[in-house]
């Protein structure tokens, strides 16, 4: 891996290791009082948001705050971004103000990719989601998350996991992100959705694809459901919200279908009613509460590795964090 | 006898040696009074000025259907100077100048200006291209007649960047332009199937995410438009062709004896969506590179003549509008000073196009298209001396910064690209001599 994270393709499946061991030794933290490592002391990280994110931004902010980085919040509203400025003056300011790193989020895809290129700025640039192309902290977080109960334990993989990934994949850059790292770490994807939502050329990617929801439920290790925008509806991307739900929605009864030991993940924020219902959101095989927790823990670990020194795959691979104080933090 | 003058006017005469033209056996020319005086072998005549072709090309003086002129309106991107100054660098004698200036070129007066700052400028002729609707909005004809008759003597007929997509309004268009020898240039893109369009839609938009331009919002307009051309026995023209499908659908229509016209940019010769992946806006085109299968079915459908001519879509962009994330970024790519180079690339060198038909494509037939009775003339005694000197043994990077035009949105910076203009004669006068651009005098 480089200096950047912008795409899940970037990671090798060394990498993707390196992240989720790291991530799981640095998530015995938050069972500590005292929460904070002094790793990133005297680095500046820069939260620069373009979009509205409630959720992204505070785990980031978190996993910052708990390496004792400076947290810069750039947002682009109310800020100078709104009145016209360009990425490229912004990322010079930050360049100009220090930033170690650039914690990107933008409704542009692509836009991560530029900074990362360019010679605008220096720092490295964590793509915390752009546009409909992709999210890989999200992507990273899952498969801890699916690692923890489908196959613990450091240095493992997801060979042979079976996950199937449910809702609006054309739009939907956890989607993206998610099966390019699943496949790295040996997951078998499946897509689910309506044709309409899915996009051209997905033959070609390295999953297979489904309409039908339940004939693939039994086959499942886990199960994940992607937020469903109500205004697709307005574009004909499928006639109503109910026969959405009715077709590829997550319920009760379609729980029943699911192998015993299979969890339910959703990146949230989830739309109740739409594409899971409560009692699924609500029931203890979902993970969506423990997701946001290891979000954590993963963004603790990019923001560890890309910025404490170890060198991913490319270079002779730190298998545990290099420095100070994991070791006895535990 | 030095290549280099202080100034070139329509006096002075040139002599030049054991050129080949249209890539025959070596031979000289001798240009004076704004024709080509005599061709032969060993001309032994006096000129004022004497250039050694050696190894060179002769075409006639190459004509561009697609130019973006950009004034008036955006002169921070391209005056009628400059990008009259690029066509020049690049082989052109004449451009046809685009209508989606500001204010749009859809009133005599527009067309008028934009004629005359080409005859000021005086290195290339600007034939101005009329908008079919007012303010190219698709809802009602612009004064088609008025432009015609106006000193700019209007003939083609464009909205292009935006697409005639209402079928009466483009019937109507046909049918209305026949009365003075008009053809309607349409730039096919079905609105709807476009809303929010990026790319290419295929593979690469899903992977990367962004906004899919289909094949088929380009193919179902073409495909109208035929059918519309065919029933009103008209003639039409469709600008920057960019898909395998749109071939067929130009190759049929033409196999029923329809008067249907096609032009290629040289960037759809060259490039793919596959560039795309690095988001570097510079790729930003509309229509949008295609695929691998595209580029090579536009390269045979060049050759074997179901694609009329080579168009430039010169789209000059001030950095700004390029230096930013993809999806803010402006569409377009200069491209007057590098399309020989590109076309001898991919048609000459690949053995698909010798430069007798190079000559046809990029200057014969666009001139026919255009009925601009003083270019694409042939290579003969007595003809207006409109002319292209082309080093092909030349190689090197491409270097934005020696451009003529205004702008730097080349896709090809720093790549090697085969061929170079040396002289560029317009009427016998060099606009463009020993690869710099001539001091002009204003009209003839």
């Amino acid at each position: 891996m480089k200096r950047h994270l912008v795409s899940a393709a970037d990671l090798s499946r060394d990498d993707a290791l390196l992240i989720l061991d790291t991530a799981e030794e640095l998530a015995q933290l938050s069972g500590r009082a005292v929460k904070k490592l002094p790793t990133l002391r005297g680095r500046t990280v820069v939260n620069l948001f373009f979009e509205d994110s409630t959720r992204t931004k505070t785990s980031f902010e978190v996993a910052e705050k708990r390496l004792s980085a400076d947290v810069i919040n750039f947002s682009a509203k109310g800020s100078s971004v709104s009145k016209g400025e360009s990425l490229k003056d912004t990322a010079l300011t930050l360049q100009a103000m220090g930033a170690d790193a650039v914690v990107i989020r933008h409704h542009a895809s692509g836009a991560p990719a530029r900074l990362a290129q360019s010679d605008w700025l220096h720092g490295s640039v964590i793509n915390a989601g752009d546009g409909t192309h992709e999210h890989p902290t999200q992507a990273l977080l899952d498969a801890f998350t699916m690692r923890r109960h489908l196959n613990a334990g450091a240095g493992n993989d997801l060979a042979g996991r079976r996950v199937t990934i449910v809702g609006d994949v054309l739009h939907s850059r956890v989607a993206r992100s998610n099966v390019h790292l699943l496949t790295t770490l040996g997951a078998q994807v499946t897509f689910v959705a309506p044709p309409t939502l899915l996009p051209i050329g997905i033959e070609n990617w390295p999953c297979e694809v489904s309409y039908d929801l339940d004939s693939v439920l039994p086959k499942t290790d886990a199960l994940m459901m992607l937020r469903v925008q109500r205004e697709r509806m307005n574009a004909a991307f499928f006639p109503t919200e109910r026969e959405y739900s009715r077709r590829y929605g997550m319920n009760g009864i379609r729980m029943a279908q699911l192998p015993e030991h299979a969890i339910v993940m959703h990146p949230g924020p989830m739309v109740r009613g739409m594409e899971i219902t409560a009692e699924v959101a609500d029931s203890p095989r979902c993970t969506v509460v423990e997701q946001v927790a290891n979000g954590v823990s993963v963004r603790m670990a990019v923001l560890y590795l890309l910025l404490g020194g170890a060198v991913f795959a490319d270079g002779p691979a730190d298998t545990a964090p290099r420095t100070d104080s994991v070791e006895n933090a535990q | 006898m030095n290549e280099r003058s202080e100034r070139t006017s329509d006096t002075v005469s040139y002599l030049i040696r054991n050129a080949k033209i249209l890539g025959g056996a070596p031979q000289d020319l001798h240009l004076a009074d704004g024709v080509i005086r005599a061709i032969g072998t060993g001309l032994a005549v006096e000129a004022d000025i004497e250039i050694d072709a050696t190894g060179m090309i002769v075409l006639p003086g190459l004509v561009d259907l697609h130019t973006h002129l950009r004034e008036p309106g955006r002169e921070d991107a391209e005056t009628v100077l400059t990008g009259t100054q690029a066509a020049a660098m690049g082989g052109f004698t004449a451009v046809h100048a685009m209508a989606n200036t500001t204010p749009v070129a859809d009133t005599a007066g527009v067309v008028e200006q934009v004629w005359r700052l080409g005859q000021e400028a005086g290195y290339c002729d600007v034939q101005p291209v009329g908008a079919v609707t007012v303010g190219l909005e698709g809802k009602k004809l612009a004064e088609l007649g008025a432009m015609h008759e106006s000193a700019a003597n209007v003939r083609v007929f464009s909205d292009d960047g935006k697409c005639v997509d209402d079928a009466v309004l483009m019937r109507r268009a046909l049918e209305y332009v026949k009365a003075f020898d008009g053809v309607v240039a349409q730039h096919a893109q079905e609105p709807r199937l476009t809303e929010g369009a990026q790319m290419n839609e295929g593979q690469v938009s899903g992977e990367l995410g962004l906004g899919g331009w289909p094949a088929v919002a380009e193919e179902s307009i073409i495909a109208r438009d035929v059918l519309l051309a065919a029933h009103v026995g008209s003639r039409l023209h469709v600008c920057h062709l960019s898909t395998a499908g749109s071939v067929e659908i130009v190759r049929w229509a033409k196999s029923k004896g329809w008067d249907v016209t096609a032009e290629v940019t040289p960037h759809h010769l060259l490039l793919t969506d596959e560039m795309v992946r690095s988001y570097d806006p510079v790729y930003k085109v509309n229509p949008p590179l295609r695929t691998a299968e595209d580029v090579q079915a536009l390269r045979k459908a060049l050759a074997d003549g179901t694609i009329d001519a080579v168009a430039t879509d010169h789209a000059p962009h001030p950095a700004e509008d390029k230096d930013c994330e993809w999806a803010v970024a402006a569409m377009g790519m200069v491209g007057l000073e590098t399309a020989l180079s590109v076309v001898q690339q991919t048609m000459v060198d690949t053995g698909l196009l010798n430069w007798e038909g190079v000559a046809d494509r990029m200057s014969h037939r666009p001139a026919r298209i255009g009925r601009l009775s003083g270019h694409g003339r042939p290579v003969s005694v007595g003809e207006p001396a409109n002319l292209v000197l082309f080093d092909p043994a030349y190689r090197g990077a491409v270097n934005p910064d020696s451009f003529a035009t205004r702008s730097r949105n080349t896709p090809y910076k720093g790549m090697d690209l085969p061929g170079r203009v040396h002289a560029t004669f317009l009427r016998g006068r060099a606009t463009v001599l020993a690869g710099e651009l001539a001091e002009q005098g204003g009209p003839e």
